[in-house]
């Protein structure tokens, strides 16, 4: 038997050059996960340890309960309640009108509209959710609120219902575009299932595409949900920024992100009990969203898809 | 090749629907040529033939699948008794029509809902609404696909966790539940493992005296083992139909032999 021809073994070893440029890109994509992450952690850091110092002035009991929201005035008043209904109440009616618009118009583009009319619409529709927010203001406070002021002489010029409707316009591209990429997702051969035993569209849209794509669906209401609490421009332009603690939309008020506006734009001395309270806001803002991501989070998790 | 039905009894049942010189064409493309052929009342009968001769694209005209996608041209006729009436025509709404004629596909295709909920479907879509009567149809459309006994106590379950054979005798149930008139089946076993495929086609045996049955298959002895009638099929074209004995002991077309004998294909 002849001997195998033999090479020098380290032709199979580990190359330093190669290991080298692996290391090096796999450190740097590294860098760049972490960075997004340590951001994140560091806006946390910052918001907890700054409402740490407001809250060694104020009790988290008044925080909470007081009525009244006035950190500016010589009588102070630091009840977050304020701002916190005016948040829930312009996001409810800029949800009462975004999550039924939007997810009636997916169902029309992604199961009854032609191929050629969603191409035309589809990128109308991300158009709408390309203008800046702060003509979305205007369109409130010169358009909306004047118009609404004839069927309700009682408006007052500024209101959240008037903000909360254009907020609910802005939102609709949001939820309609992933609500529909959710519903467009499930495969053919379940709608097949479907009509192949006598189903119309509308049948097979609401009993079989939209339960198939509905961690998909609730993902895209959360996202709405996400932004209206989050909304800025628009409220601050056409809701007044008078804290108000009001359940009445016809009412103007403030929200968490119009006071933290608000108080940025002021020159309140750095420190300053005045100061400090943006902190607390923020802070209360960022569990609020925070809540909302979770629960989208739990019920992605709960209706997963399986087809 | 074992075949156990007479051939004798087959030629006496009654025309359940006439095709009539049907073509079919997906845009420009011409899938289907100038076919005729009779489906006979509560027999099965199997579309044979190799990967795109159109059998799918055959058995998916007799519910109007092709009006569900754009630039789907039908001509001809398909005559469904006893209306005597076109069903290919633009006065038939397909939704009707599919009412009547139900379909089961390759892929099990089971609702992200429970068992009770998937077979229930094509009632409720129908209106009905009273507990009883949907129990009591889902319990025999369940008992027909021969599932009852394995899912009778667990029927609020999801049945994405049945197993492949049992997600497919599902979907057979959910078709069977609104008693259709004509049950077409396109090659319901090819995803199945062997004992899942013998306990479907055992079932189709079963279903022939209670529904009138189209089954497209790839599978020769599948054909052989199921079906009274049997169509071949070559590039659009029927090329033979007859009986099922007949076709596969002495066809009378030299491409049809060449094909069952493994010749071609």
């Amino acid at each position: 038997m002849a001997t195998p021809e033999t090479r020098s073994p380290k032709s199979l070893r580990h190359s330093y050059k190669r290991n080298l440029k692996e290391r090096s890109i796999e450190m740097l994509l590294f860098l760049a996960a972490f960075f997004s992450v340590f951001i994140t952690f560091a806006i946390i850091y910052l918001l907890i340890s700054e409402s740490f110092i407001f809250f060694e002035h104020v009790s988290i009991w008044e925080f909470l309960t007081d009525t009244q929201w006035t950190p500016l005035f010589d009588d102070a008043h630091y009840g977050i309640l304020p701002l916190v209904s005016g948040t829930v109440v312009s996001s409810l009616v800029a949800l009462v009108i975004a999550l039924p618009f939007g997810t009636i118009i997916a169902i029309y583009l992604s199961e009854f509209a032609p191929f050629a009319v969603r191409e035309i619409a589809k990128p109308f529709l991300e158009l709408l959710g390309g203008i800046p927010t702060v003509v979305y203001g205007y369109f409130a406070l010169l358009f909306v609120t004047p118009l609404l002021q004839t069927l309700l002489p009682e408006l007052p010029g500024f209101s959240l219902l008037s903000a909360g409707l254009v907020m609910g316009i802005m939102i609709i591209p949001y939820v309609s575009s992933m609500t529909e990429d959710a519903m467009r997702s499930v495969p053919m051969h379940l709608r097949e299932g479907s009509y192949a035993i006598g189903a119309t569209r509308f049948q097979t849209a609401v009993k079989v595409v939209m339960p198939a794509s509905l961690s998909g669906i609730a993902a895209a209401y959360i996202l709405g949900i996400s932004r209206a609490v989050g909304e800025t421009m628009v409220v601050a332009i056409a809701a007044g920024m008078q804290p108000n603690l009001v359940w009445n939309p016809m009412e103007p008020a403030a929200t968490i992100t119009t006071y933290i506006v608000q108080v940025s734009l002021g020159d309140l001395p750095h420190g300053s009990i005045g100061y400090q309270t943006i902190f607390a806001a923020g802070l209360t803002l960022l569990l609020l969203t925070l809540v909302f991501n979770i629960l989208g989070h739990l019920l992605r998790k709960r209706y997963r898809e399986i087809y | 090749m074992q075949i156990f039905k007479p051939s004798s009894t087959a030629t006496l049942t009654a025309q359940k629907s006439v095709v009539n010189n049907l073509n079919f064409y997906y845009g420009s493309y011409q899938a289907l040529k100038n076919i005729d052929m009779v489906v006979y009342e509560k027999q099965v009968t199997a579309l044979i033939g190799p990967s795109g001769c159109g059998k799918s694209t055959f058995l998916r005209c007799f519910n109007r699948m092709h009006d569900l996608y754009p630039h789907n041209n039908y001509e001809g006729e398909i005559i469904l008794y006893p209306d005597n009436e076109n069903i290919l025509s633009r006065e038939v709404d397909p939704i009707e029509v599919r009412m009547r004629i139900s379909m089961v596909f390759q892929k099990p295709n089971p609702f992200p809902k429970s068992i009770f909920e998937n077979v229930a479907y094509g009632l409720r879509i129908r209106g009905v609404k009273r507990r009883s009567i949907l129990e009591e149809k889902v319990e025999n459309a369940l008992r027909n696909a021969a599932l009852w006994e394995e899912v009778k106590d667990r029927l609020g379950d999801l049945a994405f966790n049945l197993s492949g054979g049992q997600q497919q005798r599902l979907c057979i149930a959910r078709a069977l539940a609104t008693d259709p008139e004509i049950l077409l089946f396109d090659e319901p076993t090819s995803a199945l493992d062997p004992i899942a495929t013998a306990s479907i086609e055992e079932l189709i045996s079963d279903l022939r005296n209670k529904v009138t049955i189209l089954i497209v298959t790839h599978n020769m002895q599948q054909a052989a083992r199921v079906s009274d009638y049997t169509a071949y099929m070559y590039m659009g074209e029927l090329i033979e139909f007859g009986a099922t004995d007949t076709i596969f002991i002495k066809p009378k077309n030299k491409k049809t032999e060449d094909y069952i004998t493994g010749r071609f294909g």
